[in-house]
């Protein structure tokens, strides 16, 4: 560098050079964004879609004959992308117009599925609200009740007792096995632990309707037992069983080795490992699993349709006879046609919709890393000192 | 300069086994987890076996004629599920068309376009929608969308007739259109079975997208990609075992779905290219439909359509989850 300004008097050391204003240097080039957008973009962003609302309304209420909100949007949407691509190629490059145009098509397509999932909720609530506003919706059940009498007699209360109990008795079977196994072919390993997780994942390919017609064809033609609840609950637990069993897998496997290998250096047990090591680390994971499989079971038609039979009244023993559940009740009432007994399926709909949703939310909670705050039973034991005038647990001597 | 360590032999960073044998409470464990092992292993692998040997009688009886016989008569002797098998697999296939582009869509969107502040949120909803229960999609598919998908299928007959599979026994042109041959067909059942298939293949190429590595993103945009650049040139080759591996675990969902076929479709015993005609039929509504009044006879034959359906699926799972973890992408990706 010496070399290159031999003309520059170099600086004693410690001597401090102040910069120079040059006036003559060209102004300085604002410096682009790289994420955000210039205004002549943010104009072309908003300024395309207004566009081709415009066109779109010319082209459906004047041009075509194309009535109707759906083909206005689907309208508007191609108008939009002609838009963007007549303008981007006035404005930019090539490569600017394929990502727009990419954008474009990509949350388009996203949208389009949101919209699906709102129309499901939508339709089936707004479909359903009229017999859910009447309280012996989800108190009386429905014997005698005939398929155009009045909202304010009958109700799904036998349907929401028959799936809380046939779920139930499906949880108790298919939770610890499940569990079990996936303790087994994580924790104990070997060749026969392999058999047995090639098997489960394989028959997590069974289609729900031949796990229904397995238990019928066992145990309600061959064995004899009736169409019951029973019958119903098993079927649910051969169809969840594979799935919990191979969820709880997944998860055991990420538990990190070195919480094991500590645990056991440290003199555990491999059971004391597995019992206060292992499964609470995989807690919010398993718990996770788990409620999805749970919601499965409870939504599941085809294995039920097969095995429990549909009652019109409230039966509480799972082992005496035929026993409904929700998603039976709703598949045999809406095929009845009459337009009460649809908004009585849909309000049927609306429940398991919101049973599912529930269990859905608990999942998401149990998920939850552990957060660093106090427990609430900590703090409060924290504060009562204080509220007695005395100093905060932390801060008193020992 | 850059020096590369030796790798280390497998061998050696393996576990070393244990020598001694457990005892104690350890040997309990030990041993009660491989009976709730074999107990699960012989209830699972029962089933499986139950099935095929049911089966036995009836593809003796029929032998290859189970296959390719489309009329299911048994009081005529007449059984086969050539027409009930391309059914599912005409149902399966609209799904699939209908999925597929808005699965991909979406896992794109979520993994590299949504706002980083609604990403789980947005999650989560796929992951509810694959929570909902069939029959509810079963009823939005029959009363909400079915007389919209009506008439698509006629707009579609209009424009698009000259496909086969978009023709219609009816005339296109007609002043009143004949609604009836337009619906219940495999389309309408096809669109309610695409809203199941679609959040898990979603689900699963969004896992796989996630996994891309920031590396490679980072210096796509470097040499001055634009956001689609990114997706085209990294993330879609990354992810292409999720991709097609997510895609064919949908559809083995979609050829064991059972309540929605059921609900929307009109029993036909013919096989069919035209899916937009009225009519069709799937494997599990043939047996939702018919166990009821079966005979042990019927009833083996019934079994044995449910096995057919169950080897099939279990070959597209299996497939499915070799290519996801044989990718590059797959292998710690959850499928």
């Amino acid at each position: 560098m010496a070399q290159a300004a031999p003309e520059l008097q170099r600086p004693y050391a410690g001597e401090t050079v102040l910069p120079v204003r040059d006036e003559s240097a060209p102004r300085p080039v604002a410096r682009r964004g790289l994420g955000a957008a210039n205004p002549d973009e943010r104009l072309l962003q908003w300024g395309v879609w207004v566009a081709a609302l415009a066109l779109a309304w010319l082209v459906t209420q004047r041009l075509l004959p194309l009535a109707g909100l759906p083909w206005f949007l689907i309208v508007w949407f191609l108008c939009g992308l002609v838009m963007i691509g007549v303008t981007s190629v006035l404005t930019a490059r090539r490569v600017d117009l394929v990502d727009r145009l990419a954008r474009t098509v990509i949350t388009g397509a996203a949208g389009l599925v949101g919209l699906a999932l709102v129309s499901v909720v939508v339709y089936t609530v707004r479909r359903g609200w009229e017999p859910l506003l009447h309280g012996n919706f989800f108190t009386q059940d429905m014997s005698g009740i005939g398929p155009r009498d009045p909202f304010t007699r009958g109700g799904v209360a036998h349907a929401i007792v028959g799936s809380l109990i046939q779920i139930g008795i499906a949880i108790a079977v298919t939770v610890p096995l499940g569990i079990g196994t996936a303790v087994y072919m994580t924790e104990v390993g070997g060749r026969f632990a392999r058999v047995v997780r090639t098997i489960v994942e394989a028959m997590t390919a069974l289609p729900s309707i031949v796990a229904g017609l397995f238990i019928y064809t066992v145990l309600i033609v061959a064995l004899g037992v009736p169409k019951s609840g029973i019958a119903a609950a098993l079927a649910i637990a051969v169809m969840m069983l594979p799935i919990i069993a191979r969820a709880s897998d997944v998860v055991l496997r990420v538990v990190p080795g070195n919480l094991r290998e500590a645990s056991l250096a440290l003199g555990a047990s491999r059971w004391r490992t597995v019992w206060h090591v292992v499964l609470p680390t995989a807690r919010p994971g398993l718990a996770t699993a788990l409620i999805l499989g749970i919601a499965r079971g409870i939504g599941e038609t085809s294995p039920v349709l097969l095995t429990s039979g549909a009652a019109t009244f409230m039966v509480t023993d799972p082992t005496s006879g035929v026993m409904n559940s929700l998603p039976l009740y709703i598949f045999s009432t809406v095929r009845s046609g009459e337009p009460m007994a649809e908004s009585r399926a849909f309000a049927a709909a609306t429940v398991l919709l919101g049973l599912v949703l529930v269990l859905f939310v608990v999942a998401r909670l149990a998920a939850r890393p552990r957060s660093a705050k106090p427990k609430l039973r900590h703090r409060l034991r924290a504060a009562v000192p204080v509220l007695r005038g005395g100093v905060p647990t932390p801060w008193r001597k020992r | 300069m850059t020096t590369t360590l030796p790798e280390p032999a497998a061998a050696e960073i393996a576990p070393r086994r244990l020598a001694r044998r457990a005892t104690g409470t350890d040997r309990l464990f030990e041993l009660s987890a491989t009976a709730v092992g074999a107990a699960v292993l012989a209830i699972t692998g029962g089933i499986g076996v139950f099935l095929a040997w049911q089966a036995v009688p009836t593809l003796k009886r029929y032998g290859w004629s189970f296959f390719t016989e489309t009329a299911w008569q048994p009081e005529a002797n007449v059984l086969g599920i050539g027409a009930v098998l391309a059914g599912t697999v005409s149902i399966a296939l609209v799904a699939l068309a209908i999925a597929f582009p808005l699965a991909l869509a979406t896992a794109l969107y979520i993994s590299e376009y949504a706002p980083f502040r609604v990403r789980p949120t947005l999650i989560s909803l796929v992951d509810l929608m694959a929570a909902v229960p069939s029959i509810v999609y079963g009823l939005w598919g029959a009363l909400l969308v079915m007389p919209h998908a009506a008439e698509l299928a006629l707009w579609m007959h209009q424009h698009l007739g000259w496909l086969p599979f978009f023709d219609v026994d009816a005339d296109p042109n007609a002043a009143m259109w004949d609604r009836s041959r337009y619906v219940s067909s495999a389309f309408c059942a096809g669109i309610a079975v695409a809203m199941m298939v679609m959040p898990m293949a979603c689900a699963v190429m969004r896992e796989v997208f996630s996994q891309t590595p920031p590396g490679e993103k980072e210096a796509a945009l470097a040499l001055g990609a634009t956001r689609w650049g990114v997706v085209r040139a990294v993330v879609l080759p990354f992810g292409r075992g999720g991709i097609i591996g997510g895609t064919m675990l949908g559809l083995g969902r979609a050829l064991g779905e059972t309540i929605a076929v059921l609900l929307i479709i009109s029993p036909a015993f013919d096989v069919k290219l035209r899916v937009l005609e009225v009519g069709s039929n799937s494997i599990s509504a043939l047996i939702a439909g018919r166990f009821g009044d079966a005979s042990p006879a019927q009833l083996s034959a019934l079994l044995a359509a449910g096995f057919v359906l169950f080897v099939i699926t279990l070959v597209i799972n299996t497939l499915a989850s070799i290519i996801v973890n044989r990718s590059r992408s797959g292998a710690g990706a959850e499928a």
